[in-house]
């Protein structure tokens, strides 16, 4: 067994911080692609605390979470990706605050 | 001392996330988010994770940040000027991004250092450990991750395609006058 460079609160610490900052890209960015990655910055930071926890706990159960969250981040990639680029094909542009048809 | 290596990597990890927020070329903030998904990688590692910061590199700095930067290049998307990241509604967010972090990273800090951290056992996070608990425990979600992925790769050509009448005008075209040639 590797000794951790910290104790699993650090890296609950650290994220934290990583969600907090995909969190505010999501609110700031109006560049659709920016706001996706955002996301996947959040994903991940959920999945480096389920992988903290499981060291703290000893229980593999974290860590099988965090290959579930991964099969459907790359799930969401493939079909968020292409819902762009239908958006795109209807109007090009992907600044999120001119694609506004349902708003009235 | 090991600790020390932590912060250091810590604050790259930061360094690199802020980047994918702040960079104004999609481009960069892609490049950005390849480093902060390699150094998770290097935190999963030093957790004992090693499959899953193995994982990590294959499936998200690899597959994932491909298709990410191919629909960048594909939409030839250029840096935005409207999109200056410094106004009045982005310092508020980022004071609130930053309020709620401290809030969030105290609780979490109580969270992790409450009640004594479990001894862990031999083999713990190897991918004999991982595949034993991920076959006989989660069998039945493991095989409905492989529905989900064909349900999104099916999802991904539908949406992605041509518009339909468009595409399939040219290929009835010639099935027409075989009709008419029945009746005649």
């Amino acid at each position: 067994m590797m000794e951790p460079l910290a104790t699993p609160a650090h890296y609950l610490v650290l994220s934290a911080i990583i969600f907090c900052i995909g969190a505010l890209g999501m609110v700031v960015r109006r560049n659709l692609i920016v706001m996706f990655m955002s996301v996947e910055l959040m994903l991940n930071a959920a999945n480096l605390a389920f992988i903290a926890l499981a060291n703290r706990l000893g229980n593999m159960d974290g860590q099988t979470i965090v290959f579930f969250v991964m099969t459907v981040a790359a799930a969401e990639a493939a079909i968020g990706l292409a819902v762009i680029l239908a958006l795109f094909r209807n109007k090009p542009t992907v600044q999120a605050d001119e694609i506004g048809l349902l708003k009235w | 001392m090991s600790e020390l290596w932590f912060y250091i990597l810590a604050g790259m990890t930061v360094a690199a996330a802020t980047g994918v927020v702040m960079l104004p070329n999609p481009v960069h903030s892609a490049l950005s988010l390849v480093a902060t998904l390699f150094l998770v990688a290097i935190h999963y590692a030093s957790l004992d994770a090693h499959l899953v910061a193995a994982l990590q590199i294959i499936v998200y700095a690899g597959a994932i940040m491909v298709l990410f930067l191919f629909v960048i290049m594909l939409l030839n998307l250029q840096t935005d000027p409207d999109e200056s990241p410094m106004n009045a509604t982005a310092a508020i967010a980022a004071g609130a991004a930053l309020a709620i972090a401290a809030v969030l990273g105290r609780v979490f800090y109580a969270f992790g250092t409450s009640g004594a951290g479990a001894e862990l056992p031999e083999g713990f996070g190897t991918t004999k450990a991982l595949a034993r608990v991920l076959f006989r425990e989660h069998t039945v979600a493991f095989e409905l991750t492989s529905l989900l992925l064909l349900v999104a790769v099916v999802g991904a050509v539908v949406l992605a395609q041509r518009d339909k009448h468009d595409a399939r005008v040219e290929p009835v075209e010639p099935v027409e006058p075989v009709e008419t040639e029945g009746q005649g």
